[in-house]
């Protein structure tokens, strides 16, 4: 089949009909931007908002809904959704397939995801506002109390699971079932590793998810009591349910990240990665740890003390692989020729911002302390600092990275590193100060503050202004990288750069490994 | 289309093993998640919830030495009309021995209702001390319109309840269910 090449279709049926995975990775990835995009409006609404003490641009009400479709938005809509696109882009190339598995059902996961977000974001203008009950949605806030738009939120919900659902099994399959002949297992790159253990992750949890919604549906619509009191239910056991999902969702989010970091920290240090093995092993015993910790989100809910001790334990052992990842990361750039690139300045970035966004998650991990920082911008701080500063800065170290394989351009350095260096600034001036007001006591979730709180709140809320608009300068960046960057033919890209995905053309072609490459040496060798 | 070099059908096959394991997980919610949640929180007392059944008494011997206060709350869930009173507020009670008070409910308005009383003990860990061999709790409670009733408790308050309790507070919620379906689950 090798010489029956052919380009894509032209127009907009080729991105509608679409089955090759590069496209649909493309498409993912956009669809995440502009995700990120409209949650970062949300957070600009809520920072304005914040700007000083008192009631300045918005209702109370909603200022919920900007809190509540800000979380939603960042996690299922712009967060996955761009790792998705990442694994539709580079796994096939990274362990030299065609395509992916099944292809037709790629197209499918993503085309159902812009209808779900159309639905969410359209409860905005309905009677009564959007959800207003924050991205945890806890019952009976969302059940008895919330806003008939509520239902459009189930509904929006249950088709993103399936959409992930959907794209974690063909993730699967393609890993199991179509590697080049000598890509053994443990010679897979990282980042495919940590994909196929989130995917796992994804297809174990995400029906958790679509059963809570489902229980909220009856609740709601069919008389059932799953969540309330007077008929014999239970509002914590809503609590249980979604943690139980909510728990594996946050290293849903990170794994994929931990997996970019892995390949780029690598390139641009000019080693092989330090502790191949170990990676993988710490990357499985998280993904298995993560089902026995979601009891330390709702330590103040009235637990037995043996309860909260099991789950406080569970949860500082996910130190000790977190710890080992981190120390092989830095032990690869140990001794090593580093160069600092857009993409490894955001990885370090990552790295020591992670690094921090972990200790205070260990800081939340104690039972006793977390009494004090319960629901408070403290926890605002911590999953910022792991979301934004781990997520989003490894997937943009992404994107800078393999971005010219993609499009055979070059970015703008320059203006890739002045990006890097305003959203460092601007990240920590935002999130950096909430640790303070949150340890001295200020709620999360609310519109108004006590007068003590509003400094800082002046600087997060200056900080996130810069943080938000250095954004802009990436969609230019990125933009005019396609348009009309520096022409790049090299197939390696960075000197440093090791893996399958390198060997082909740049850009890379419509249709690769077509015929099955020969395996070079394994990812981990020292 | 893009290669005929791998045959669709492993993967196929690996689609559905795992479409099998996400139903699976959907179901795992229903079937196992929540039975499992009542189950436990009704065999340790987890949750401040005394049982839903009545206790059969075990003839034991009433420990004279030790005196427990039992605190009575009654609270309305939001919108419910009724008024529902204990006859005392507080009493001290001997552990092993049957107490009993009675709650004096109040409909004021012109309507038939259906109410449901869900308990709660403060500290939560007395709740498995906490025995009722009577309670309005365990069913729902029908007055018609501008009608009063009472409505008894019994109880024994365990001998092995921890040495460090010395005050039990049990707290009921009435919330208005006329009109919503009776099920198995609404006799709590």
């Amino acid at each position: 089949m090798g010489e029956h090449h052919h380009g894509p279709a032209q127009g907009i049926s080729r991105w509608l009909f679409t089955t090759n995975h590069k496209d649909i990775g493309t498409m993912y990835l956009w669809f995440a931007f502009a995700m990120f995009l409209l949650g970062g409006f949300f957070a600009m609404v809520i920072r304005a908002e914040l700007f000083q003490p008192g009631m300045q641009l918005v209702e109370p009400g909603f200022f919920n809904q900007m809190t509540t479709l800000h979380g939603l938005v960042m996690v299922f809509g712009a967060i996955m959704p761009s790792f998705v696109g990442l694994a539709n882009w580079l796994i096939p190339m990274m362990i030299g397939a065609p395509d992916m598995a099944l292809p037709r059902m790629n197209n499918w996961s993503f085309w159902i995801l812009p209808p779900a977000f159309l639905m969410l974001a359209s409860t905005l203008f309905m009677e009564g506002g959007a959800p207003a009950f924050g991205w945890t949605f806890y019952a009976p806030l969302s059940t008895t109390y919330a806003a008939p738009s509520v239902t459009f939120f189930i509904f929006a919900i249950h088709i993103l699971g399936v959409s992930s659902i959907m794209g974690s099994i063909n993730i699967i399959a393609t890993v199991m079932n179509m590697r080049a002949p000598g890509m053994t297992y443990m010679k897979m790159p990282l980042f495919v590793w940590t994909w196929l253990i989130t995917a796992f992750l994804l297809v174990a949890v995400m029906p958790v998810l679509a059963g809570a919604v489902t229980m909220m549906l009856m609740d709601i619509h069919f008389g059932t009591s799953f969540f309330s009191a007077a008929g014999g239910g239970d509002p914590v056991l809503f609590q249980h349910i979604f943690w139980f999902f909510g728990h594996p969702e946050v290293y849903i989010i990170i794994l994929p990240a931990f997996g970019v970091v892995s390949q780029i920290i690598p390139a641009f240090s000019r080693k092989p990665l330090f502790g191949y093995a170990s990676m993988v092993y710490a990357t499985a015993s998280i993904a298995f740890l993560s089902f026995i910790v979601w009891a330390h989100h709702m330590y103040t809910v009235g637990m037995p003390i043996a309860g909260e001790l099991f789950f406080m334990y569970a949860t500082m052992l996910i130190a000790v692989p977190t710890g080992v990842k981190v120390f092989n990361w830095i032990s690869t750039m140990w001794r090593g020729a580093l160069s600092f690139e857009t993409p490894m300045l955001f990885c370090i970035g990552f790295l020591i911002l992670f690094t921090l966004g972990g200790f205070t998650g260990l800081m939340l991990s104690i039972a006793p302390a977390d009494f004090q920082y319960h629901d408070t911008y403290f926890v605002v701080a911590h999953f910022h600092y792991v979301m934004v500063a781990g997520a989003v800065f490894s997937m943009t170290a992404a994107v800078y990275y393999w971005l010219p394989k993609w499009c055979g351009r070059m970015y703008n350095e320059a203006m890739g590193k002045t990006h890097f260096w305003i959203s460092f600034i601007g990240f920590n001036i935002t999130f950096f100060p909430q640790h303070f007001v949150g340890l001295a006591g200020m709620p999360r979730r609310i519109p108004d503050y006590a007068l003590q709180f509003a400094d800082f709140n002046m600087m997060s809320s200056i900080g996130a202004f810069i943080y938000g608009a250095s954004q802009l300068l990436f969609l230019y960046n990125v933009i005019a990288t396609i348009v009309a960057g520096k022409p790049v033919s090299d197939e390696k890209v960075w000197d440093g750069a090791e893996g399958l995905e390198w060997t082909v053309p740049t850009p890379a072609p419509y249709h690769t490994f077509e015929e099955p490459p020969a395996v070079p040496k394994p990812a981990g060798t020292i | 289309m893009s290669s005929l070099r791998f045959s669709r059908v492993p993967a196929i096959d690996t689609a559905l093993k795992l479409v099998t394991v996400a139903v699976t997980m959907f179901s795992f919610v229903f079937v196992v998640m929540v039975p499992l949640y009542n189950v436990l929180c009704d065999a340790l007392g987890i949750n401040g919830k005394t049982s839903s059944q009545a206790y059969t008494v075990v003839p034991a011997a009433v420990d004279e030495s030790r005196e427990v206060t039992v605190q009575f709350v009654a609270i309305n869930n939001d919108g419910m009309p009724w008024s529902l009173t204990p006859d005392t507020r507080m009493m001290r009670v001997n552990p092993g021995a049957a107490n009993g008070v009675v709650f004096h409910a109040v409909n004021p308005t012109d309507a038939d209702m259906v109410a449901q009383a869900i308990p709660s003990i403060s500290p939560s860990r007395a709740a498995a001390y906490f025995h009722k061999t009577e309670c309005f709790c365990f069913d729902q409670q029908m007055l018609e319109g501008q009608s009063s009733a009472e409505m008894p408790l019994q109880f024994i308050v365990d001998k092995d309840l921890p040495a460090d309790i010395h005050t039990i507070t049990l707290s009921y919620t009435i919330f208005d269910v006329t009109g919503t379906v009776t099920d198995g689950l609404a006799s709590r």
